[in-house]
């Protein structure tokens, strides 16, 4: 029977393909890309089909074909008719094929695919591709416009383009049809947020950023390096480039792909992308990327928690929380801050400046109901920042690095005037009288006194126990860090660990859980229903990789897939990467969040048995500009050890032109893909609470790709086609297929059919009703109760007592004094089982570097992408300024410092330590103390006016001047948000010097 | 008749630029025959975000001022643009036709707002004409209003009467006045921008412990007359804003508890008078 049915389906789908070509026009075309045969058949040969694709036009027959490049088999006819009626009927009923019938097919061997890869690839794409023709993608709105939608890392965005060029990029305003929004009544007022979302600047930027004259258009070669010949490893960075086609190119990387895994043997390639990409779940760097670098087998670049480090090596042992990298849950925290806090410290706390990451500027419109309700604000930072500025409240200035000893000096003040919650320090924590000891001086003979704290922080006594007293007479929220909860701001400079340790005291002091009390600023914690499941894009994506991404929490279940496995378990720590290649060798410490002592197991390179790396496949973004003591990475790309570099990215920047082969990846808007906005899922779980209204987006190509650019996918697929791996990294399918198998995955269909999803381009989920609103975080431990937040951490196997009682650490309570470190080393003097005071750095008047430059994260580009290539955002004066006709990174100065050194607004001024020199504009300001200095952390140029890694660059790359040093040495954390620089004023002859030289040694070539 | 205004709150301008941005994103690569040719890429300022900082670390401030074209009912642009090329519409919207206007760059220097950009490449001057080729398509308000998150920069068409009704009520000022323009941007708060503070923190040393002293009663006192009077906040700071630049000599009178300490200053610019000791 199912033979007959078998056969029918056969025809059905014959039919299918040749009605679709009629309809659809670019089906049509599509078909004419290839010439072949594909026979479908069963494994005995009692049911067959041939169909032979020739320029266009379909040819079929049933039977078999004598020479057919591609054969689809079945075991037998019901295994055939299982898996074929759904392709068939789905399109006719509109319902989805059955992902884990056909994965199942696969692994179970049930049903194969032979053949040259560049046709069964296609032949298996086209099949699906049935499934899509004919949907609608977006919205016409007259005058040949369309408008599309997508998701920038700054926000969801309509896109309206006429004639495949982007007119405008705007935020979404919800229309009549989405959900209403929440409100929440504090205080004798009703809020509610505007039914729009926000964009950051860096989303704003996107139109300049497609169209940047940096963007890569073709595959471009190294003019001196020859494959095949002499290699020139320490001209890159020097040497220009030569536009090569698409097959010259993938020869090059396939064929140095093949030949270093067997020269070298497995390891000898290393994949090394940054901490960020364009954003999407199908195309994000845990996901396409992943993928790729399990197909392959690659050494893995062992990132570092860089916007957590303090949390993470510090907090974790005070609190537990090592799944949220060490910091504070967050919910319901909204509605109790607008309700009951009669204040809020911010600390290193800068929302409006960072954007909450990707929150855009959703908390934005919370913190001004925060001034609406006159609530008490004070400000600790260096920096009088863009928070600051918006809210007002007091500004403390504390010396970069020096903050722990403020922290301290308030819990003495609390202890001696019995400001602080006992039953709480008695009843939920241990270890405190430790501490007590530490800061009353019994150990060390010194009292953390508000004068010891003034002399280190530059306060002065009185703030110091002004602040004190007023926060232990109030109910107080703590914000440290863009979050509120962590999260930036001091936790990466050399003291980062002893201030997220020294907060948690002091939130712990004052009893974290109690209403009004708790971590926050109003960035996260809204009231959105976190109970409608979209993944977030740690959770992997299309990646099938259960190992390095968070998918085994819930995505794995919801969509089929195959898993993958990198077979390769050699990772360099990210920190070390230069000295790895360089020194060839290296040692760090993990980032993994599965306990609070996974962070105590240590990583080494090579690891034995391994190749040490010969090959670095890099892919997006340009870490010369994030990571510290840059001149590191140009001297490692420099060396000769790396015998091939391939650089997969969208535009030429900072670290693009130190490879052999380019490879010209697209942006997001000229590709298809599916992503929830702030949905980030993993160790920032439920990041949807920064938003006002979850907004799940299909990301529209909006524009073709520009020149020869390709989606990251595509490249990915085109070079496992030419290694046999298509099938295995695709799984037969394109893009458009993965984004329907997300889709299907979340609860989106619940709200929204697949087809109206594709045309409208998004979908704003409901928020709940306010008695299913959740509860608040710490509210459960502050009354000892089981824990009742929706967040699925710690792992069960973390309780001592009993299930949902208690936190992740060994007492199940806070601890003053943390029982992993003691188990661990508890003799470690940079990080003793209590929190200490050891301050990073010794300024005095003989210093040769007495300015402390502080280097935050930046508030117009995101870390890197946006900055410089031309774009909009380089014309504001606090990104860059623009000085003779160039672009110049801006370092802010006090206006005393200044004018000690004769400098004034917009003068060109060299920043240098022993480690080197940026040029960079001025800003003479008093938003930074006196002895400090202050300029965005991540710039995506790198000029360097001599020989690369050694030279003055005016890029503005001041990671260039950072310390590379780990934060601690038990740990892989970096501390390079202050560092110790002098700067004086730039004399531009040096430039005229330079540029001379420079045409005489070229007249020389 | 309804026309269009702008208003600017201060009070709520972060300098975020989004407002710069997404008027760059309207204008560059497009050009909207009869109201605009497009926007230099780089460089220039239809809209320009100017900052005042006031007073010294660690009590200062900063305002931010998004200014533009102030769509002048009285606009001297208007007087001396030849062949017609700047019409003002019904609804309040200066318009300067790209075409009309080529090489009248005297329209530029007219300008005593300073708003209006000259664009080099094609020799025509430019401004934020309230995109009023959106507003005529339906859209409610320009784009760089609806990407403020702050709700500092609003749109709104009411009639004149209803709008000097909302100035007054709202206390919105002028750019210039001095000019006599007329202006249709409004801006609240911009004592941020353009008056001085005078703060101080007030504190004691009592047995060898400095202390924030909060509660203090503390006058602003010009010739001999007390015009503003406050008491310190936890932090012992006082601050006393609006106040006119160069606007010559204060006293400030401190008292706290039977101890009376008073401070005679010369005002230019905000100042901070740091810890003041009684």
């Amino acid at each position: 029977m199912n033979k007959i049915k078998f056969s029918i389906i056969l025809l059905g789908l014959r039919l299918l393909l040749w009605w679709q070509s009629i309809v659809h026009k670019k089906f049509k075309t599509h078909l004419a890309e290839k010439n072949f045969t594909a026979q479908i058949q069963v494994k005995d040969k009692s049911v067959g089909r041939w169909i032979t694709f020739n320029n266009g036009n379909i040819i079929s027959s049933s039977g078999f074909h004598k020479k057919p490049e591609v054969v689809l088999s079945f075991k037998n006819s019901d295994v055939a008719v299982t898996l074929m009626m759904p392709l068939v009927m789905a399109f006719l009923f509109k319902k989805s094929i059955n992902q884990l019938d056909q994965i199942n097919a696969l692994k179970d061997f049930n049903l194969t695919l032979d053949g040259p890869d560049e046709f069964t690839l296609w032949f298996t794409q086209t099949l699906m591709k049935t499934q899509t023709n004919g949907l609608k993608h977006g919205v016409e709105v007259g005058d040949g416009v369309k408008r599309f939608t997508n998701m920038t890392n700054g926000g969801p965005v309509f896109i309206y383009v006429k004639n495949d060029k982007i007119i405008r990029i705007t935020p979404i305003e919800f229309d009549d049809s989405d959900p209403d929004t929440w409100s929440i009544s504090a205080r004798g007022k009703t809020f509610k947020p505007p039914r729009k979302t926000t964009l950051a600047p860096h989303g704003m930027n996107w139109k300049s950023m497609v169209y940047s004259p940096d963007r890569l258009l073709h595959p471009m070669k190294r003019v001196d390096f020859n494959p095949s010949g002499k290699r020139n490893q320490k001209n890159r960075g020097v040497s220009g480039y030569e536009r090569i086609s698409w097959e010259e190119a993938l020869d090059i990387v396939t064929n140095e792909i093949k030949r270093v895994k067997k020269e070298h043997g497995p390891g000898a390639i290393v994949n090394s992308h940054g901490s960020h990409h364009t954003w999407g779940n199908v195309g994000y760097y845990l996901s396409a990327n992943f993928k790729f670098i399990n197909a392959l087998g690659m050494s893995r670049v062992h990132h570092n928690p860089d916007s957590w480090e303090g949390w993470y090596w510090g907090a974790a042992h005070h609190w537990g929380g090592s799944l949220r990298v060490g910091q504070s849950e967050t919910y319901g925290t909204v509605e109790d801050l607008l309700k009951e806090a009669e204040m809020v410290v911010f600390w290193a706390s800068n929302p409006e400046g960072t954007s909450g990451a990707y929150g855009s500027f959703e908390g934005t419109i919370r913190r001004k109901w925060l001034k609406e309700l006159d609530i008490d604000i004070v400000h600790v930072d260096p920096f009088y920042n863009d928070s600051c500025q918006f809210l007002g409240g007091k500004w403390l200035p504390t010396k970069p690095t020096s903050s722990p000893a403020l922290a301290m000096a308030i819990a003495y003040v609390w202890i001696k005037e019995n400001l602080y919650d006992k039953d709480f320090v008695k009843n939920r924590t241990i270890g405190f009288d430790k501490w007590k000891d530490y800061i009353l001086g019994k150990d060390d003979k010194v009292e953390k006194t508000p004068e010891w704290a003034a002399k280190e922080t530059g306060l002065s006594a009185k703030d110091i126990r002004a602040l004190a007293r007023k926060w232990g007479n109030k109910k107080v929220y703590l914000a440290a860090g863009g979050w509120g909860n962590g999260h930036g701001g001091a936790c990466r400079n050399q003291t980062g660990i002893q201030w997220a340790r020294s907060l948690v005291c002091l939130i712990a002091m004052q009893g974290i859980g109690k209403p009004g009390v708790n971590m926050g600023n109003l960035q996260w914690g809204t009231p959105v229903d976190n109970n409608f499941y979209f993944p977030g894009y740690a959770e992997g994506g299309i990646s099938g990789d259960l190992h390095h991404t968070a998918m085994s929490v819930e995505l794995f279940q919801r969509m089929p897939q195959l898993p993958s496995m990198n077979t390769v378990e050699q990772s360099i720590p990210r920190l070390w990467l230069p000295e790895a290649i360089i020194n060839g060798k290296a040692e760090g410490y993990v980032w993994d969040g599965k306990s609070i002592e996974a962070q105590f197991n240590k990583v080494t390179y090579p690891k034995p048995g391994y190749s040490p790396v010969k090959m670095l496949y890099k892919y997006g973004g340009s870490m010369f500009g994030t990571m510290p003591d840059s001149n590191r990475h140009i001297k490692m790309y420099q060396s000769e050890n790396l015998e091939f570099v391939v650089n997969q990215s969208i535009w030429m920047e900072g670290e693009t032109k130190y490879s052999d082969l380019i490879l010209p990846a697209c942006t997001n808007f000229e590709r298809e893909d599916i992503s929830e906005w702030a949905a980030l899922g993993g160790y920032a779980h439920h990041g949807q609470t920064q938003l006002n209204n979850r907004v799940a987006v299909f990301q529209h190509k909006a524009i073709e790709p520009l020149g020869e650019s390709k989606s990251d996918y595509k490249i990915f697929s085109m070079i496992c086609e030419r290694l046999g791996l298509s099938a295995y990294f695709t799984e037969g399918i394109s893009e458009i297929d993965w984004v329907r198998r997300i889709f299907d995955s979340s609860d989106l269909p619940k709200i929204i059919s697949w087809e109206e999803f594709v045309k409208k381009g998004y979908a704003v989920i409901p928020p709940n009703k306010k008695e299913l609103r959740d509860p608040l975080s710490w509210n459960w431990y502050y009354e000892n109760r089981k824990k009742d937040v929706p967040e699925p951490m710690p792992l069960p196997s973390d309780y001592k007592d009993e299930y949902l009682k208690g936190i992740q650490t060994q007492s199940g309570k806070i601890e003053f004094e943390a029982s992993s470190l003691k188990r661990f080393d508890a003799e470690d003097p940079e990080r003793p089982p209590i929190v200490k005071y050891d301050p990073a750095f010794k300024v005095n008047k003989n210093s040769k570097f007495p300015i402390m430059m502080l280097t935050p994260h930046p508030r117009f580009s995101f870390h890197t992408q946006g900055d410089a290539k031309d774009t909009f955002i380089n014309d504001i004066s606090d990104h860059r300024v623009r000085v003779d006709g160039y672009d110049y990174w801006v370092i802010r100065i006090n206006s005393r410092d200044a004018e000690k050194r004769k400098i004034k607004n917009n003068d060109l001024v060299k920043v240098f330590n022993d480690q080197g020199a940026v040029i960079c504009a001025a800003q003479v300001t008093d938003r930074i103390m006196e002895g400090s200095a202050h300029g965005y952390e991540s710039c995506a140029k790198y000029d360097p006016l001599g020989k690369p890694g050694e030279s003055v660059d005016r890029g503005g790359m001041l990671n260039l001047l950072t310390p590379k040093k780990s934060q601690i040495k038990k740990a892989h954390s970096m501390g390079n948000s202050t560092a110790l620089v002098e700067l004086e004023l730039w004399d531009k002859k040096e430039l005229k010097n330079i540029k001379s030289q420079q045409k005489i040694l070229k007249a020389a070539e | 008749m309804k026309k269009w205004n702008l208003i600017i709150d201060v009070d709520n301008c972060t300098n975020c630029n989004m407002c710069t941005l997404a008027s760059k994103d309207e204008h560059v690569g497009n050009a909207f025959p009869g109201y605009s040719a497009e926007m230099p890429k780089r460089g220039a300022e239809w809209i320009k975000i100017e900052k005042k900082e006031r007073g010294q670390t660690p009590m200062i401030d900063i305002g931010y001022i998004p200014t533009m074209c102030q769509h002048c009912d009285d606009a001297p642009c208007m007087k001396v643009a030849k062949n017609n090329a700047i019409t003002k519409r019904n609804d309040g919207i200066i318009i300067i036709d790209p075409e009309k206007s080529k090489g009248q760059k005297q329209i530029v220097d007219s300008c005593p707002h300073g708003s209006i950009s000259w664009n080099e490449e094609l020799k025509i001057p430019q401004i934020w004409f309230f995109d009023a080729h959106l507003l005529d398509k339906g859209w409610k308000e320009p784009r760089a209003v609806s990407v403020c998150a702050t709700d500092a920069m609003k749109s709104l068409k009411v009639d004149d009467k209803e709008m000097q009704k909302i100035v007054q009520k709202e206390k919105l000022e002028i750019l210039n006045p001095e000019y006599n323009t007329s202006p249709r941007v409004y801006y609240k708060n911009l004592f941020r921008y353009n008056k001085c503070f005078i703060g101080g923190s007030v504190a004691i040393i009592k047995n060898k412990i400095e202390d924030c002293i909060s509660g203090a009663n503390v006058k602003l006192c010009k010739n001999s007359q007390t015009i503003d009077e406050l008491q310190t906040d936890d932090f012992g700071d006082f601050k006393f804003d609006k106040l006119p630049a160069n606007s010559g000599e204060y006293e400030i009178e401190i008292e706290y508890k039977s101890i009376k300490k008073s401070i005679k200053l010369n005002l230019n610019d905000s100042l901070f008078l740091g810890n003041i000791y009684i």
